[in-house]
């Protein structure tokens, strides 16, 4: 009763392209965003700064990899790396050309990354599954070399590390020591948004069913006429656009500061894990699976401590990881198909509502 | 034209020169190339078994060294740590099938990968609240493992062994043998291979997935124990080990996910060739490249053959 499609018609063209063609989907929708644009009034850094902010720019990493793994079906462990190139080669464009807006740079790195994904999204086309899971390990590896061992990519500082300088926008400063957490947030929040609306679009038309269906069966796919290089590499190119501009946002935005080792192979990892838990070919589940996977250690390491109980730092991190691990087995288990499923269960009980069935 | 020579001339220069270098870095390539093969040989074992593709091979590794010193360092004779070790391997095994698996049975391949990320996570945090964080130095002595290097003089200069590793070539060599033997010659051998061949079939004449399972991860973890202790012995124990595991991936690749051969063939090729292109191509680029050589000898190896040195044919049908 609470969640009815029935009685809602779509009675023209317009109504049915809608992207929230349901009324309590716009509610919803609308209530999230309200409450996102006015989180930055309860003026909680903490909350902004570890972890808002960062579950925002892992949720649009997870996004990157869901198109390329949960819709297109090509597993990669590269994401790491590709965030490293969006940062690294947004650096290096506002270094070179400090005049140009800043948003514009952390754009132009998205395609910059997305030319070196497709690169490395070619071995796609004769390998499969985890062969190309350990393929694109050569790129991850292979990248985070190149941070270290090719100076001029971060300006040949002596630390070795990238720092981010001060930049504005419409006088107001948005990266850089001197910015502030609310400015940042919303910086940060307005690509999402946009980014997600444009994921949103992409996976509803024809270019997202021409992943679905070579997910589905590649050989089925390319019988019916869709080709296999250039769709795999525009998967390849798209997600690493999201990727890129990831982490162009992770060390603008968040860090304020880099070095190549923030963009090693466990970020690859920690990605992979946020999609698997959210739901692999869902874009609410990229953002379930961000929030549970960033924010539960935070949750559990703060824990002890608010409920009275001294340990040492380095236990409590064992215990985190420890139950991290159990968690992941049990989620698995209660629902393989993630979190974004769970979703989809309880919209269909609040439909039903106050009926068992 | 000087960089043409740089790459393609002179490191054949600098062979021919000093073959005692030759020899030593091809010595150290080979010994490295057997580590990794044993840790590909377990990840193989499982694959086979049951069609999980086991990322927490590389801890199991550090898991069970860290156990074996952990309880020595708890006052155990070695040879006791040892055996309780061996236990703890197969206690292991046995929660991995009942808690992990068997709920997870018939699930697509990505979610039995994803659980061992789980198992992964949880080893590390168990390993180390139990014996703590800190890096500790195996026992090699209490396992009447000899030390010290031999050297020959030969090739025109000097070649340096590690007694050691020569130890570490004949265990493994024994334990592979072993293996084969049970593979081929035991009951429950021959259950292995038709479980690896189909599940269904197997299940149909009366093999029992849930023991064989069992079974192919407690050798599984045997086969961590001993390359933990080896590996161990060279370097210090610690979760460090976990990146050098990674390395277990391409040797996979160049040698099949299912071919015990291929494991051991393709895991000396990578070593083999990661330290020299290290020691005679490295210097050009500013070295470091053994962090990603092998990955791309693998991605080179999948153009050509996308299933691998040793792997069986991929046949698809729509």
């Amino acid at each position: 009763m609470l969640y009815r499609e029935a009685g809602q018609f779509k009675t023209d063209y317009v109504r049915d392209q809608a992207i929230f063609p349901i009324l309590q989907d716009r509610i919803g929708i609308a209530v999230i965003l309200t409450i996102a644009l006015a989180l930055p009034f309860t003026e909680n850094d903490f909350l902004l700064n570890a972890v808002l902010i960062p579950f925002l720019i892992f949720s649009l990493a997870s996004i990157g990899l869901n198109l390329l793994t949960g819709y297109t079906g090509l597993l990669s462990l590269g994401t790491g790396a590709f965030m490293g190139v969006g940062a690294y080669s947004c650096y290096r464009l506002t270094e070179s050309f400090p005049d140009v807006n800043i948003l514009v740079w952390i754009v132009a790195s998205g395609f910059v990354t997305a030319a070196i994904g497709a690169v490395f999204g070619v071995p796609s086309l004769r390998i499969k599954g985890f062969y190309l899971a350990i393929a694109t390990l050569a790129a991850q590896f292979f990248l985070e070399w190149c941070f270290i061992r090719i100076p001029w990519l971060y300006n040949y500082n002596t630390s070795g590390a990238i720092e981010v300088p001060q930049r504005e926008l419409f006088g107001v400063i948005i990266t850089g020591p001197r910015a502030t957490s609310e400015t940042r947030y919303y910086v940060v929040l307005g690509f999402v948004v946009a980014m997600t609306w444009l994921a949103s679009n992409l996976v509803h038309g024809r270019i997202g069913r021409m992943w679905m269906a070579v997910r589905d069966m590649d050989i089925a796919a390319e019988l019916m006429g869709i080709r296999l290089l250039p769709t795999k590499l525009l998967a390849f190119a798209v997600s690493s656009f999201y990727c890129g501009v990831a982490g162009a946002l992770m060390v603008f935005l968040w860090y304020g500061g880099a070095e190549a080792s923030v963009f090693n192979i466990n970020q690859s990892f920690t990605i992979l894990f946020m999609i698997i838990i959210g739901g692999l070919g869902s874009l609410l589940g990229s953002f379930l699976g961000a929030a549970l996977i960033y924010i539960m250690p935070i949750v559990l390491r703060e824990a002890p401590e608010a409920i009275g109980l001294h340990m040492h730092a380095a236990t409590v991190e064992h215990i985190t990881f420890m139950i991290v691990g159990a968690l992941i087995i049990f989620f698995l288990i209660a629902e393989p198909a993630g979190l974004a499923r769970l979703w989809q269960i309880g919209k269909q009980k609040l439909r039903v509502w106050p009926f068992p069935y | 034209m000087h960089l043409l020579y740089m790459v393609f001339i002179d490191p054949f220069v600098q062979m021919a020169q000093a073959p005692d270098l030759l020899v030593q870095t091809l010595w150290e390539g080979l010994v490295s190339g057997m580590l990794y093969a044993l840790i590909a040989l377990g990840f193989v074992l499982i694959f086979k078994a049951s069609g999980v593709f086991n990322f927490a091979q590389g801890i199991m590794v550090v898991f069970a060294a860290l156990t074996l010193v952990g309880l020595h360092d708890a006052g155990m004779p070695a040879f006791l740590a040892l055996a309780l070790t061996i236990v703890v391997m197969f206690a292991l095994a046995f929660t991995v099938e009942r808690v992990v698996l068997r709920p997870l049975v018939n699930q697509p391949d990505i979610i039995l990968f994803m659980a061992t990320f789980g198992i992964t996570y949880f080893l590390i945090g168990f390993g180390e609240f139990v014996f703590g964080g800190d890096p500790k130095v195996m026992i090699t002595e209490n396992l009447y493992l000899p030390k010290g290097p031999i050297t020959y003089h030969a090739f025109g200069g000097m070649v340096q062994v590690q007694k050691l590793d020569i130890a570490a070539a004949v265990v493994a060599s024994v334990m592979v043998a072993g293996l084969g033997v049970f593979f081929s010659k035991t009951r429950i051998g021959r259950a292995l291979r038709a479980v690896a061949d189909s599940h269904a079939a197997a299940l149909s004449v009366g093999i029992s997935l849930e023991q064989i399972w069992v079974i192919v991860w407690f050798a599984a973890g045997l086969v961590a124990l001993v390359t933990g202790i080896f590996w161990g012995a060279r370097s210090d124990v610690s979760f460090a080990l976990e990146v050098i595991a990674l390395k277990a991936l391409p040797v996979l690749i160049l040698g099949g996910f299912t071919s015990i051969p291929g494991a051991i063939v393709g895991g000396l090729i990578i070593g083999v060739g990661e330290k020299l292109a290290e020691f005679y191509w490295g210097p050009l680029v500013g070295g470091g490249t053994d962090a990603w050589f092998a990955y791309v000898i693998a991605l080179v190896f999948l153009l050509f053959r996308p299933q691998g040195l040793f792997g069986e044919r991929i046949i698809e049908r729509i």
